[in-house]
């Protein structure tokens, strides 16, 4: 049972591919292994940044013989056919045989695979794996064609009997492999043999690489927390940054350094960002302020002077580089103080944000004024809300943005501050941009999830109204984030919104922009139209009558535009939160019904109802009623359908004929007594508890009775108290949906 | 070998030993190109001969241009011009880490003491249409080099690929000599009888430059070389092959890349003077890379691109 040894050795390999790469390295090899017929007992993969490895323990020495037998012709078959066979099978015609089948005799050829041995296995596969690895990038080097992460050097590749250690024979566009590597770049320059793992792993530490990852990171984490609590410090921590630190080094040496002092009053994301973005240090915060005082940086070797060299180098850079972020907070907070925040705003007319949909500043104006109408609903107050979507912005024409754009809002908050303006714009101007993935965060405060709002429905109105709506897998402009942003917004606050009014809204200032021939006085007057009547299409007829005989193109066409993309962009909101209750649990066919009834745009509404009737459709008098609402809404329908009337005239009591059919009469009435006050509540839950009840009676009726009957006033009778059933059990939502 | 090198005295003698040690390893070593561009790179010794099939290999200084940069000369590491020392070598031999390595010996960093670190990133020119990978080079944390290996330059695929090095000499050089501020690095030799400083050069035209590029550069006018460059460009390049005076197959590639380097630069300053949205810039690289694209298109049909009549 001979050990498997591989090493691939190469120029340095990116930090975050090790991982996934050495994972691929196991199981491209242990995977052709196996389908080749070997066995094996354990296989374990490491990454350096120059190397990845393998161990196989255990593999089997050979794969075993086959003995494969495969059906030719008959024996009487044309000769061509029987020479056809033998070619395909590799044999000659005194190796088959003949027999005895159904339909007829017939030849067999027997094929021996004899076993192969594992240095044959190894060597085919690792080529194989060697020339398709699924490197997310990788390239040519040399005047060669094998494509490696970085250029591939050296392939080692040794099975380790107990008798000895062999090199598995391979040649990789001119690689041979072999049982030689190399230690440390620097600590430990050379090249040295190995005859298996445990001297190959023994040896490269003593030439100061050490081999495992997790050990790398685990020294390094130990080593910089300890170093942090003896000058009573904490280190940061950051699994991503600790790993890919791990990734850079074959012999971590840890190194903790001083921040200038010139630079502890930078906001600390500042510090932290550009210490982790440009250098990789880790911050080191004191516990007593919160502040980041100091830094660890992880270097690659050992040195006579212990790392003074390297780390006063470190330190330089640093400061250099704080050194420049220093220079734009400060310009920032002069331009903040001197000339506040609406400075910026309006340089953003320079800077397109869309050529369609017009400067950063335009859309800035549009938010504002969004903002402004939809704080009343969000329990904001209108000046506040539209003062932080002014500003809220403004930190993209700062320094720091610009060099850190993973800092925006954040700036705006630290700029917006320093500019004296109210604490809740400042909170708006760094929260405004949540949430931005369905984990994050959402903003509470009403400034903050007024101007939220606004921003993400200026957004997709704006792309709605150019037809850049997202399709497939493409959303380059983050749509779906959007929406869902909107959704978590609305219904994480419990806002009752109408979000038709702010959709037509916002698409009367974009499509006002877009479309020629429409005039200020046109969006002015629609747009004020819409906040009275809640919709654009009561705002144009409005305006269309007052207008009487002047020229109305630009209402018009507005009315050809808005009222499409407004119902196509409510139902792309409606497919989103599909996706967002499904992940809560809840139907997808409770949501299509509810989506049917009044007042879908209004979310938290909506979702009121499914949860609802989810939790009915979850007792079996909820299942059941359903069931016994389709049955009569089906004879209902079949009946209107073949008479060609409507059954809603109202059935009289006078004319019930069975016990059952009296008695549905006096539950119904019951049932709409407890509905009527509770719809009007808003309290779902206990009208559809009372619909529930309706279960007997209803599947009484059926039992008993016969719908339609013979006489014609008893089945008109019948079927009009059918159509009360319809009507009381569509209140909450549309049951033809319900599927099952 | 480490002890006998001695530690370098001023920017000027990091650059000689640079062209010294380059030259020894068989570089031709050659002198910067004569127009403005954004980094050395764009000499045509690497964009075009990068191209094509034929052996190259070439060091020299290119002084470049950042206009975005400029800090009127306060800032002690940034600046809107500013020296490179390019290395390409092709096909790339399998020993140019180590040979990189040996420059940093050269110029007297002491390895023993130092740690010197190749960190992934991927190079990219949207505006060449060229993109290769490699790393930066860290010295105690401070990218002191590039280090490409070409993949694609003008839209055409490297063969064989072309190594290419990148030292950012002002930064290396106030690294290895231990100067804090860029404007207070010894340029020539600190005991000459006029010894000059790399502000006593620099500080002035850092302030002109920064003041010019920021706020004064007349972008209507830049807009207009622009685009007479980009016109330029396609004409040249819209030539027969066949000169009609001389009656010889002449593919003018080099004229028109340096339009393409001209409009390049022309981007590079508005993009400064900030009159460049998020979406324009995309349409003014693609319009600069179109004509890169072209260039190279054209350089591989000449003999130095390895084209056989």
């Amino acid at each position: 049972m001979p050990d498997l040894l591989i090493e691939l050795f190469s120029e340095e390999i990116p930090a975050r591919m090790q991982a996934k790469a050495a994972d691929d390295l196991k199981s491209r090899m242990t995977n052709g292994l196996v389908e080749a017929g070997l066995t094996y007992a354990g296989a374990v993969a490491y990454a350096t940044p120059r190397r990845l490895a393998l161990r196989v323990d255990g593999l089997t020495d050979r794969s075993p013989d086959i003995k494969e037998e495969r059906k030719g012709p008959r024996v009487d078959a044309p000769e061509k056919a029987i020479e056809g066979f033998l070619r395909g099978a590799g044999v000659r015609r005194d190796d088959l045989i003949e027999r005895d089948e159904k339909k007829g005799r017939v030849f067999y050829a027997v094929i021996e695979k004899p076993g192969r041995s594992a240095e044959e296995i190894v060597a085919e596969v690792l080529e194989d794996t060697i020339r398709n690895f699924p490197w997310p990038k990788s390239m040519r080097w040399g005047a060669g064609s094998l494509r490696w992460v970085r250029p591939l050097h050296r392939i080692l590749c040794v099975l380790t009997r107990e008798d000895g250690s062999d090199v598995v024979r391979l040649d990789v566009d001119g690689i041979k492999s072999g049982r030689t590597t190399e230690g440390h770049r620097f600590m430990a320059p050379g090249a040295f043999d190995v005859t298996g793992f445990d001297e190959y792993e023994a040896k490269l530490k003593r030439a100061h690489v050490v081999l495992d990852a997790g050990e790398r990171a685990e020294a390094i984490w130990q080593d910089a927390t300890n170093q942090a609590f003896a000058s009573g410090l904490e280190v940061v921590e950051d699994r991503g940054l600790l790993a890919e630190v791990a990734g850079l080094v074959e012999w971590p040496v840890v190194l903790m350094g001083a921040i200038g002092s010139e630079f502890l009053d930078l906001p600390p994301e500042v510090l932290q960002t550009s210490m982790k973005e440009h250098q990789k240090f880790f911050s080191v915060r004191n516990p007593k302020s919160g502040r980041i005082e100091r830094f660890v940086t992880v270097a690659n070797r050992e040195t006579a002077d212990h790392g003074a060299t390297i780390l006063a180098g470190n330190q330089k850079v640093l400061s250099a580089r704080l050194a420049d972020a220093k220079f734009f907070w400060e310009n920032d907070l002069r331009v903040a103080k001197e000339q506040g925040l609406t400075a910026w705003t309006d340089s953003l007319s320079n800077v397109t944000f869309h050529n369609k949909l017009g400067s950063q500043r335009d859309r800035i104006g549009r938010i504002a004024a969004l903002a402004r109408e939809l704080a009343p609903v969000v329990g904001a107050d209108a000046e506040l809300a539209e003062q932080a979507a002014t500003v809220a912005k403004a930190d993209l024409a700062s320094e720091m943005v610009y060099e850190f754009p993973e800092l925006q809002g954040l700036m705006g908050r630290y700029y917006s501050d320093a500019a004296g303006l109210p604490s809740e714009v400042g909170v708006a101007c760094q929260e405004h941009y949540s949430p931005l993935g369905p984990s994050d965060d959402v903003p509470s405060a009403p400034v903050s999830v007024a101007v939220a709002l606004a921003d993400k429905i200026d957004t997709l109105t704006g792309f709605w109204a150019i037809e850049e709506k997202p399709t497939g897998s493409k959303d380059p402009f983050a749509l779906r984030r959007a929406a869902l942003g909107v959704i978590r917004l609305v219904l994480e606050n419990g806002l009752q919104v109408s979000l038709d009014r702010f959709i037509d809204v916002q698409l009367v200032r974009h499509k006002g922009h877009l479309i020629d021939g429409v005039s200020d006085d046109d969006v002015t007057d629609l747009i004020s139209e819409i906040a009275e009547h809640g919709v654009f299409g009561a705002a144009y007829r409005t305006l269309k009558a007052r207008r009487n005989g002047e020229k109305t193109d630009g209402l018009d066409a507005m009315q050809n535009e808005v009222p499409d993309k407004s119902v196509d962009l409510l139902s792309f909101f409606h497919d989103r939160l599909k996706v967002y209750l499904r992940d809560q649990g809840i139907r997808h066919d409770v949501i299509d019904a509810c989506i049917e009834m009044d007042g879908n745009d209004d979310l938290a509404l909506l979702v009121k109802r499914a949860k609802a009737l989810q939790a009915v459709l979850e007792t079996e008098d909820g299942e059941n009623l359903v069931q016994g609402f389709k049955r009569a809404n089906n004879i209902l329908s079949q009946a209107e359908e073949k008479d060609g009337v409507e059954y809603s005239f109202g059935a009289d009591p006078k004319f019930a004929e069975d016990p059952a059919e009296t008695a549905l009469f006096d539950a119904l009435a019951k049932a709409e007594a407890k509905i009527a006050p509770a719809m009007k509540a808003q309290d779902f839950e206990t009208a559809m508890a009372a619909m529930a009840d309706l279960r007997g009676p209803v599947d009484a009726f059926f039992e008993a009775v016969q719908v339609n009957a013979d006489k014609d006033l008893l089945r008109r009778n019948r079927l009009n108290l059918l159509s009360t059933i319809r009507k009381t059990c569509l209140q909450v939502a549309d049951l033809t949906r319900i599927e099952g | 070998m480490d002890q006998t090198i001695t530690k370098p005295r001023s920017f000027q003698e990091i650059i000689l030993r640079l062209q010294s040690y380059w030259a020894g390893q068989g570089c031709a070593v050659m002198q910067p190109y004569d127009m403005e561009v954004g980094a050395g790179t764009f000499h045509p010794a690497t964009t075009l001969r990068s191209l094509g099939s034929k052996p190259w290999a070439a060091a020299y200084v290119q002084p470049s241009r950042r206009p975005t940069d400029g800090r009127y000369g306060e800032n002690p590491n940034r600046l809107q011009h500013y020296y490179q020392y390019q290395v390409l070598i092709k096909p790339s031999p399998p020993d140019l880490q180590d040979l990189y390595l040996g420059s940093l010996r050269a110029i007297g960093i002491d390895m023993a003491l130092h740690d010197i670190r190749f960190v992934e990133d991927d190079w990219e020119s949207p505006t060449l249409g060229a993109w290769g990978l490699g790393w930066e080079v860290w010295c105690d944390g401070m990218e002191v080099s590039q280090f490409t290996y070409f993949q694609q330059v003008g839209g055409h695929d490297c063969h064989p690929v072309s190594g290419e090095l990148t030292y950012g000499l002002e930064r290396l050089a106030m690294y290895v000599l231990g100067v804090d501020h860029v404007m207070d690095m010894p340029y020539n030799d600190p005991d000459a009888s006029i010894a000059l400083t790399y502000g006593d050069v620099f500080r002035q035209t850092e302030q002109e430059y920064s003041r010019w590029n920021f706020d004064v550069a007349d972008t209507e006018v830049l807009l207009r070389h622009f685009e007479e460059a980009e016109a330029e460009c396609a004409r040249i390049l819209d030539q027969a092959d066949d000169d009609p005076k001389t009656g010889k197959r002449i593919v003018m590639a080099h004229p028109a890349y340096d339009q393409c380097i001209k409009a390049s630069h022309i981007f590079n300053l508005l993009d400064a003077r900030g009159v460049i949205s998020v979406t324009e810039r995309q349409s003014y690289i693609g319009r600069v890379r179109a004509l890169a694209k072209r260039c190279a298109d054209a350089f591989v049909q000449t003999e130095a691109g390895g084209f056989a009549a």
